[in-house]
């Protein structure tokens, strides 16, 4: 079991990874010490390409690469790999359907003082709404390890979304990731949290609290967000009374969105809250800060619990 | 065929071959009602030298040999030519062409190109990608340890894309000479001429003071075409051809005219540029 912010698992994964295939190339728009993907840069240069600060152009050249027969890992702040080259990656990786994962770093408000133009709140609704696109968040570092190599063997485009602040390890080397495949956490009753990323952990602080008061609910670990596991939610969906989903992320087109889809679609009547920034932009301060003036903060998931399970 | 293999083209049987796709382009623009003459008319003259003037290595019966050069239509509006240019290699077949614009079209003749059509590398339709992704390809191949070069035609108005330049900061970065961009210089863009929306020029400067390896050409004058792209490669530097060219070429109503841009000919305009289509 390891802590570590799933950047640095990213970075030290791509090394090992690197070792034994040669398809592998890493791309970066000048942020490889931050982003990580540095550490593979100094260890196979001349599979590590630094496009200078050229989002567009990176993702690009990395869907030209792709098609020569690489797997082209396109790495930057998710901010502005994402931001400044949606269209590239619409036309060049998700509709000519070339093998690029965009690792987008620095995701959400657990960025922190940086401010709101550097914490990224919408990637997972842009990315969710390209047909081909997959999109994957890890919840920490060993899943980190695993999904990167999940995603080599995957063929097609994806988008993998890292963060920037240290997480618990909530998985051991026991755990299999597997694309399209949720995981229950912790197994509760009356309720279930769906949760993704840096969120799997606040829940599992928000369980701690809970427990306090006899308060046992399920968590539930989604990194995979496209496609999601259908067959998972419903089925703790229905064996639940209430629903909460929770992502640092805005509330619109990310897992609060994906998890109502498929309630909606499955014809699921449920208390369903979503703990997620409220379509508004945060401001500076530290990641912690935020999650609790912004309402991410495990306080902010205990008291969801509470208000869900308290009697109409 | 490998076009690799012609090693003394015949000009006045490739000046024969331009023809023969103009008259395919029109024709299959005309049967979809809808397309892009001007800029397809603009690139037949370069696309043929490439293609059939011995320039790229490809083999249309094994269109994802890793070893080939690529041929990249970021322009990807020119799809009338481009297709007809397929078809005569062999990539796919005339009768495939009727397809062209039409719905469940078996080998995905869509009005931008996709990979699904054989012989198409990347998808197009938005200005400014494809330089970058025929960089991605030059260094692919390099790694890979193979000689392909890596042929992109873009169009002039596409050069106003920002993203233009950061290619072709990256080609210099990488030392990239498998990389040549043609621009095809039609000064003819969709709602003015390319002067007026937003000048390229000085366009050689610009390219210099990317440093890049700058030739220029009359893109129309088939002896010129083919002894710069007959140019052994430059020992470092990406080189860029930029061919000045007319809008609609060939077709003396068509010529330099913003309206045959992105419109179909009526019957009767078709029947009047086929008289001077010989």
């Amino acid at each position: 079991m390891k802590d570590g912010p799933t950047r640095d698992a990213y970075g030290q994964a791509l090394v090992e990874l690197g070792a034994d295939d040669p398809r592998i190339v890493v791309l970066d728009a000048g942020v490889s010490d931050s982003s990580r993907s540095k550490k593979f840069g100094d260890k196979y240069p001349e599979r590590f390409f630094n496009m200078g600060i050229a989002e567009a152009d990176m993702v690009c050249t990395a869907a030209g690469l792709a098609t020569t027969g690489k797997i082209a890992f396109a790495t930057g702040f998710s901010c502005f790999l994402l931001g400044r080259s949606m269209d590239q990656i619409l036309v060049s990786i998700a509709y000519s359907n070339t093998n690029v994962k965009l690792v987008g770093t620095h995701t959400g408000l657990a960025v922190g003082e940086d401010g709101p133009s550097a914490q990224m709140i919408v990637d997972m609704a842009y990315m969710r709404a390209m047909p081909n696109m997959i999109v994957i968040q890890p919840a920490d570092w060993e899943e980190t390890v695993q999904a990167t190599r999940a995603l080599i063997d995957y063929e097609g485009p994806a988008y993998f979304r890292l963060g920037r602040p240290k997480v618990k390890a909530i998985f051991d080397s026991s755990y299999k990731f597997e694309i399209g495949k949720g995981r229950v956490v912790k197994k509760g009753s009356d309720l279930v949290i769906f949760a993704t990323g840096i969120m799997v952990q606040e829940s599992l602080v928000a369980m701690e609290m809970l427990e306090k008061e006899n308060i046992n609910v399920t968590l539930v670990n989604i990194s995979t967000l496209k496609p999601i596991d259908r067959e998972l939610v419903i089925e703790m969906a229905t064996s639940h009374k209430a629903v909460i989903t929770a992502e640092d992320h805005n509330y619109i087109g990310g897992l609060g969105d994906a998890v109502g889809e498929v309630l909606l679609d499955a014809q699921i009547s449920k208390s369903f809250k979503r703990i997620a920034v409220r379509d508004q932009f945060a401001e500076t301060g530290t990641g912690p800060e935020l999650f609790e003036k912004y309402g991410l903060s495990a306080n902010h998931i205990a008291q969801a619990v509470k208000d869900s399970l308290r009697p109409a | 065929m490998n076009g690799s293999q012609l090693t003394t083209p015949d000009i006045t049987q490739l000046k024969k071959t331009a023809l023969e796709l103009r008259r395919l382009a029109l024709k299959i623009i005309f049967q979809a009602g809808s397309g892009h003459p001007g800029g397809s008319f603009s690139a037949t003259d370069l696309m043929t030298a490439l293609f059939f003037g011995g320039i790229l290595n490809y083999d249309a019966n094994n269109p994802k040999d890793p070893k080939r050069d690529r041929f990249l239509l970021s322009k990807g509006h020119a799809s009338g030519i481009y297709y007809s240019v397929l078809a005569k290699a062999g990539y796919i077949s005339e009768s495939d062409l009727d397809s062209y614009r039409k719905i469940n079209s078996e080998r995905f003749l869509s009005g931008h190109a996709h990979p699904k059509t054989p012989g198409v590398e990347i998808a197009s339709g938005s200005l400014g990608q494809g330089l970058s992704v025929g960089h991605g390809i030059a260094m692919g191949t390099r790694l890979d340890g193979y000689d392909s070069k890596v042929y992109v035609i873009l169009g002039d108005g596409e050069l106003q894309e920002g993203q233009i330049w950061e290619a072709a900061m990256s080609a210099d970065k990488f030392k990239s000479n498998n990389l040549v961009a043609i621009v095809d210089y039609n000064k003819v863009a969709q709602d003015n001429i390319t002067k007026d929306l937003k000048d390229l020029e000085p366009l050689e400067d610009k390219w210099n003071a990317f440093n890049w390896d700058v030739h220029r050409i009359d893109g129309h004058n088939m002896e010129a075409i083919m002894k710069v792209l007959q140019l052994p490669l430059h020992p470092e530097k990406p080189r860029v051809i930029i061919a000045d060219t007319i809008k609609g070429k060939g077709v003396s109503f068509m010529e330099g005219k913003t309206a045959w841009h992105g419109v179909a000919p009526s019957a009767e305009d078709y029947e009047k540029a086929l008289k001077e289509l010989v």
